[in-house]
C-alpha cells in the first residue's frame, strides 16, 4: 500500500489478507489531512448538550466560530447552549494576557444570562500565553455564587479522546454536589447519548416502559441539577462512544454504581440494552416489561423494514465514523437490511474495537484507523461500495464518486436510535441508494 | 415546549463576542491557496484548526476539501512547530505530488513565533537535489489579527509577492476578484473572455472549489491559476480589484505591527508600475458599469451586446417590481466589501438599508457607504466588529422588512418571522451557495427577482385573503 503515508500503514488492516494487528490510540500524522479535530473538539462535543449552561470558548474566535450551532443535540427547555460566546481574543490580549478579558466577560455574562454553571473552555493559545484560567475560575464562581468550571482542552495536547477526559473531569465536579436527593427504586443514569434529533427521548419512553427511572443523561438534554444528584442513580449505562467511559469508570470508583456498555443503533443492541438493564434490577416484572415491549416493537418494524431489505440486498457498505463501537453496530444494523460491509474504519476507536470489528466483518473487509479522504476514496472505488456512512467531511467524497451516503454524525437531523431509528436508518439508506441519479455517474 | 434561544431584554454592549459574524483567518487563507492550480494548503497549527476549517468550507461548498495540517503536538509549542512543519510538507508531497505548496499560520504558530520563512527556506536546502519538490508559499494568518477576510488577502497579497517578478510587458490583465462565489468567478470570466481579455485571476478557485463529478478521486482537483501565468503578474497592462476594504479588515485592532501591507495590486503597482483599478465589488448596475466600462477601456472595445441586452432586460425588470421594494427596510451584514457592495445595489432599488453590520473592523465602512449608498448612506447604522447576538438584538429593534447575508443569520429572520435572502458565505441551510450570483448585470437580476419574490412571498402569506394574482 505504498501510496498511502508510510506511517499509516500499521493502520490499516484487510481481513484475509494483512497479518499486522491494527495500530491505533496513536496522534494523526502531520500533512495527513486526517479527518479528526482536537482536543478542543472532543470535550465541546461532549458538555455542548448541557442546555441550562453557559459555555464559552476562551481563545480567538475560530473555535468558537467553528462549533456555533452545528450539532442536532436538542433540549426540552433551555437553549442557551446554542449561543456561542467567545473571548475572542486580539493581538493585544495574546501580548498582554487574556485573564482580564475572560474576567470581565464572564461576569457580565453570567449576570446577563443567568446560567446554572460556566464552562470555559481552554484552547490552543491559551496553553501557550500561559493564562491561569482556574485561578480566574475560581474567583467567578465565588463573586458570582455561580460554578464556574474550567475544561483544560487546548486542542494540541492530545487527540479527541483526552477531550473527552477533559470533558469527563469537569463534570465530575459536579457529580455530587446534589445530595439531598433521593431517588426512585430502579434509577439509571444513561451516559453518552447526546438526544441527537431527540434520540434520547425516545430512549426514555422505553426505559419508562419497562419501569426504570432516568436520573441523568450526560449529557443529551442536559440539566446542571441532574448532574449534580446523578451519584443516586443505581447504575451507569454506558452508549459507548467512548466519550464518558472515564465519568463511568470514576462513579464506579467513588459512589461504587456499576456500569453497563450498550448501543442503541439497530434491533440487536437496543434489544441486548434493554434486557441488560431489566436484568440488572434482578425483578421479573422488568424483564417481563422488557420482553413484551421488545416483540410489541419488533412486531412493527420487522415488516416495515421488509420493503427496503428487498431493494437492499446484496448492497455494499463503507462506515467511517468517530466512535468504533458505533461501527459495530452499524455492521449488524446493515446486516439486518442485507448489507455487507467492506470498508469500516473510525477516528477512534481502541484495539479491543478493532478485535471484535475483524470478527464480525467478512473477509476481505479493510479495517482502518484514523483514515483520511485519499485512503477512504480508495477504499470505496477497490471495494466496490454503494453506500458510505460517515459524517459531513466524507460526504463530498462520496457523493463525487458516484456513492449514496448516510449521515450518522453528530450534525445528523434524523434520529437513528432505537426501534423507530432502524426504520429511519433503512429509509435514508434506501433513498440514497437506490436514487436514479447514480445512473449518470459512471463508476 | 422547549424554550426559545435567550435574547436580553437590556441593551448593552459585552466584552464577550456572542455568536460571532466572521470566522477565522487561515479559512480565508485555505480558499486563496486553492485557487492556484496545483496547490495543497497546509494549516501550520493545531489539527482541530484545519479539520474545522474543512468542516466549514465542506459544508458550503459540498465538495471536498483538502486541506492538511501540520498537527501540533505539546512539544512542538515548547520546541516550535518547524519539524512538524517539515513533516506535514513531506507527506503531503508524497499524498499528493503538488505544484504549489501554501502554508497559513494560525494563532498558535504566530504566537510561540515561528518563522516560517526559514523553515521553508531549510526544506528546500535538505532537499535540494529532489527535482520533484514543489513551489512554497506562505502567509502569515492568525485569527487575532483578523477575520477569514484579513487571511484570504493577506494570502493572496502573498502569493503576488512570492511570485510576480520583473518580466516583459505582456498584454495580460491581473484580475483580483476578492471572496466571491465560484459562480461569480465564472461569470467574471466568461465576461473577460468576451471582451477578448487575456487575464490571470487572483485567485481562482471557480472550478477547485466547485467540480463536475468524478470517475476517479482527484487528490487535487483539476483548475486554479497556473505558476506559470503568475510569474507574468509583473508585466501585465493592468490590474483591476474589487473592493476598497480589502486587507484593512483588522487594521482597527493591530498592535505590534500598524504597517498595512500592499494588497495584490498595490504591490504589483508599486514594484512594477502595473496600473491599478480599483473598485467596489460590482453587484448592481452602477457598480456593474463602472466594470464594463474599464474593461471595455483597457481592451479597447465595445461593451458586447450581450451585455447591454442583460443591463436592458435587468432595468426592464427594476421597472417591472420597483413598488414592490420601495422604501422596505434591511439589514444587511457578512464581510465588509459585501456589505458595501450589497448597500449600494439596495440603495439603487428604492430600499432603505438601516443597518450595515459586520464583523470586520476596518474602520472606513461608514464612509464608503456613504459614498456608494447616495439615497440612505448617509443615515444608515454601520457598525462594524459585530457579532450575530448584538445584531439580532438591533433588528428586535429596528424592525427591518428582511435581513440579507449568510445563512448564520436565519435564526434572525425566524424569530421576527421576515424574509432572509442568502447571499455570500457560508449557506449552510441550502444547497447551491456556490452557485449564488452577486456580481454583474446577472447576479443583480437573480438578487432583485429574489427580494421582490420575498416581498411578495411575504405579503401573499401573511393575507387574510391570500391572492394568487399579485
Ligand atoms: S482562531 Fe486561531 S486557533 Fe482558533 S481555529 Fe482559527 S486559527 Fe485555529
Ligand atoms: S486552536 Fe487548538 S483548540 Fe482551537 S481548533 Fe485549533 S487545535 Fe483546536
Amino acid at each position: 500500500m505504498s501510496k498511502y503515508i508510510k506511517d499509516r500503514t500499521p493502520q490499516i488492516v484487510t481481513i484475509g489478507e494483512d497479518q499486522h494487528d491494527l495500530a491505533c490510540e496513536k496522534k494523526s500524522v502531520a500533512g495527513s489531512v486526517s479527518q479528526r479535530a482536537c482536543v478542543f473538539c472532543g470535550s465541546r462535543v461532549v458538555l455542548y448538550p448541557i442546555a441550562d449552561a453557559l459555555h464559552i470558548v476562551h481563545g480567538p474566535i475560530g473555535c468558537a466560530a467553528y462549533t456555533w450551532d452545528i450539532r442536532g443535540a436538542m433540549s426540552s427547555g433551555p437553549q442557551l447552549h446554542r449561543l456561542s460566546f467567545s473571548t475572542d481574543l486580539r493581538e493585544k490580549d495574546v501580548v498582554f494576557g487574556g485573564e482580564k478579558k475572560l474576567y470581565s466577560a464572564l461576569t457580565e455574562l453570567i449576570e446577563a444570562y443567568k446560567p446554572k454553571a460556566v464552562f470555559v473552555y481552554s484552547t490552543c493559545i491559551v496553553g501557550v500565553i500561559g493564562d491561569d484560567v482556574e485561578a480566574v475560575a475560581r474567583q467567578l464562581t465565588k463573586e458570582t455564587g455561580v460554578e464556574v468550571i474550567p475544561v483544560m482542552s487546548e486542542g494540541f495536547k492530545g487527540t479527541k479522546k483526552d477531550g473527552y477526559k477533559a470533558a469527563c473531569d469537569a463534570l465530575m465536579t459536579l457529580v455530587g454536589t446534589d445530595d439531598d436527593y433521593v431517588a426512585p427504586k430502579y434509577s439509571i443514569n444513561i451516559l453518552g447519548d447526546f438526544n441527537l434529533a431527540g434520540e434520547l427521548w425516545i430512549l426514555s419512553e422505553y426505559y419508562k416502559k419497562i419501569g426504570v427511572e432516568i436520573i441523568a443523561c450526560l449529557t443529551g438534554d442536559g440539566r446542571i441539577e441532574q448532574v449534580r444528584r446523578c451519584h443516586k442513580a443505581s447504575l451507569n449505562v454506558v452508549q459507548c462512544s467512548g466519550s464518558m467511559m472515564h465519568v463511568a469508570k470514576e462513579m464506579k470508583d467513588k459512589y461504587d454504581i456499576p456500569f453497563k456498555k450498550v448501543s442503541y443503533f439497530g434491533i440487536e443492541d437496543m434489544s441486548d440494552a434493554l434486557y441488560e438493564v431489566a436484568q440488572h434490577f434482578n425483578d421479573p416484572e422488568l424483564m417481563a416489561n422488557a420482553r413484551a415491549l421488545v416483540s410489541e416493537e419488533l412486531a412493527k418494524l420487522i415488516p416495515a423494514l421488509q420493503p427496503y431489505r428487498q431493494k437492499l440486498e446484496g448492497k455494499k457498505a463503507a462506515i467511517y465514523v468517530g466512535g468504533a463501537f458505533k461501527a459495530i453496530s452499524l455492521v449488524k444494523a446493515l446486516r439486518l437490511l442485507g448489507m455487507q460491509t467492506v470498508v469500516v474504519g473510525s477516528q477512534t476507536g481502541n484495539k479491543d474495537d478493532y478485535n471484535l470489528l475483524s470478527k464480525i466483518c467478512d473477509k476481505g473487509t479493510v479495517i482502518v484507523d484514523d483514515s483520511n479522504p485519499n485512503e477512504l476514496s480508495d477504499f470505496v472505488k477497490q471495494t466496490g461500495a454503494d453506500l458510505f456512512i460517515g459524517g459531513v467531511k466524507e460526504r463530498p467524497i462520496a457523493y463525487k464518486l458516484g456513492l449514496g451516503f448516510c449521515d450518522h454524525n453528530h450534525e445528523r437531523k434524523e434520529a437513528l436510535a432505537g426501534y423507530v431509528g432502524m426504520l429511519n436508518f433503512a429509509k435514508e439508506v434506501y433513498a440514497s441508494c437506490m436514487s436514479p441519479v447514480w445512473k449518470f455517474i459512471e463508476k | 415546549m422547549a424554550d426559545k434561544i435567550p435574547v436580553l431584554k437590556e441593551r448593552k454592549n459585552f466584552v464577550a463576542t456572542r455568536n460571532a459574524c466572521k470566522v477565522c483567518s487561515p479559512l480565508g487563507g485555505s480558499i486563496a491557496y486553492k485557487g492556484i492550480k496545483g496547490c495543497v494548503p497546509v494549516i501550520h497549527g493545531g489539527q482541530g484548526c484545519a479539520t474545522y476549517i474543512r468542516r466549514y468550507l465542506i459544508s458550503h461548498y459540498k465538495e471536498p476539501v483538502d486541506i492538511a495540517s501540520s498537527n501540533f503536538s505539546e512539544e512542538s509549542t515548547i520546541f516550535g512547530g518547524e519539524a512538524n512543519l517539515s513533516a506535514a510538507i513531506q507527506n503531503v508531497i508524497t499524498q499528493y505530488k503538488p505544484e504549489v505548496v501554501g502554508v497559513c499560520t494560525t494563532c498558535l504558530a504566530e504566537t510561540i513565533g515561528d518563522d516560517i520563512g526559514q523553515a521553508l527556506r531549510n526544506y528546500k536546502a535538505a532537499n535540494a537535489d529532489d527535482k520533484s519538490i514543489p513551489e512554497f508559499v506562505y502567509s502569515s494568518t492568525p485569527s487575532y489579527q483578523g477575520s477569514h477576510m484579513d487571511g484570504f488577502h493577506e494570502t493572496v497579497a502573498a502569493i503576488t509577492k512570492t511570485f510576480a517578478t520583473k518580466v516583459e510587458l505582456n498584454e495580460k490583465v491581473n484580475i483580483f476578484p476578492g471572496f466571491l462565489s465560484t459562480e461569480d468567478l465564472r461569470m467574471l470570466k466568461d465576461i473577460l473572455e468576451d471582451f477578448e481579455i487575456d487575464y490571470i485571476m487572483i485567485p481562482d478557485y471557480s472550478e477547485t472549489l466547485d467540480n463536475p463529478v468524478w470517475d476517479t478521486y482527484h487528490r487535487i482537483p483539476d483548475g486554479g491559476t497556473s505558476v506559470e501565468d503568475l510569474k507574468m503578474m509583473g508585466g501585465a497592462k493592468a490590474s483591476i480589484e474589487f473592493g476598497p476594504v480589502l486587507n484593512r479588515g483588522n487594521l482597527a485592532g493591530r498592535v505590534k505591527n500598524k504597517d498595512l501591507a500592499l494588497t495584490g495590486a498595490e504591490y504589483l503597482e508599486k514594484e512594477f508600475g502595473v496600473k491599478k483599478f480599483g473598485i467596489n465589488i460590482p453587484v448592481g448596475i452602477t457598480q456593474s458599469d463602472e466594470l464594463f466600462e474599464i474593461l471595455s477601456d483597457i481592451s479597447g472595445k465595445d461593451i458586447p451586446k450581450k451585455y447591454t441586452m442583460e443591463r436592458g432586460r435587468l432595468i426592464d425588470a427594476y421597472a417591472d417590481g420597483h413598488k414592490y421594494v420601495f422604501g422596505k427596510k434591511a439589514v444587511v451584514y457578512g464581510e465588509e466589501d459585501l456589505v458595501i457592495a450589497m448597500t449600494s445595489f439596495l440603495d439603487e432599488i428604492g430600499v432603505e438599508v438601516i443597518l450595515a453590520a459586520s464583523g470586520g473592523n476596518s474602520g472606513i465602512l461608514k464612509n464608503e457607504i456613504e459614498k456608494c449608498a447616495p439615497v440612505h448612506g448617509k443615515t444608515t447604522e454601520v457598525l462594524g466588529d459585530l457579532d450575530f447576538e448584538k445584531i439580532n438584538e438591533l433588528c428586535i429593534d429596528m424592525k427591518p422588512d428582511f435581513i440579507i447575508g449568510n445563512s448564520k443569520g436565519y435564526y434572525i429572520a425566524r424569530e421576527l418571522n421576515i424574509p432572509i435572502i442568502r447571499v455570500g458565505f457560508p449557506i449552510h441551510d441550502r444547497i447551491g451557495g456556490s452557485r449564488l450570483k452577486h456580481i454583474a448585470y446577472k447576479g443583480a437580476q437573480e438578487n432583485f427577482d429574489k427580494i421582490c419574490n420575498a416581498m411578495m412571498e411575504y405579503k401573499q402569506e401573511n393575507s387574510e385573503v391570500g391572492y394568487k394574482y399579485i
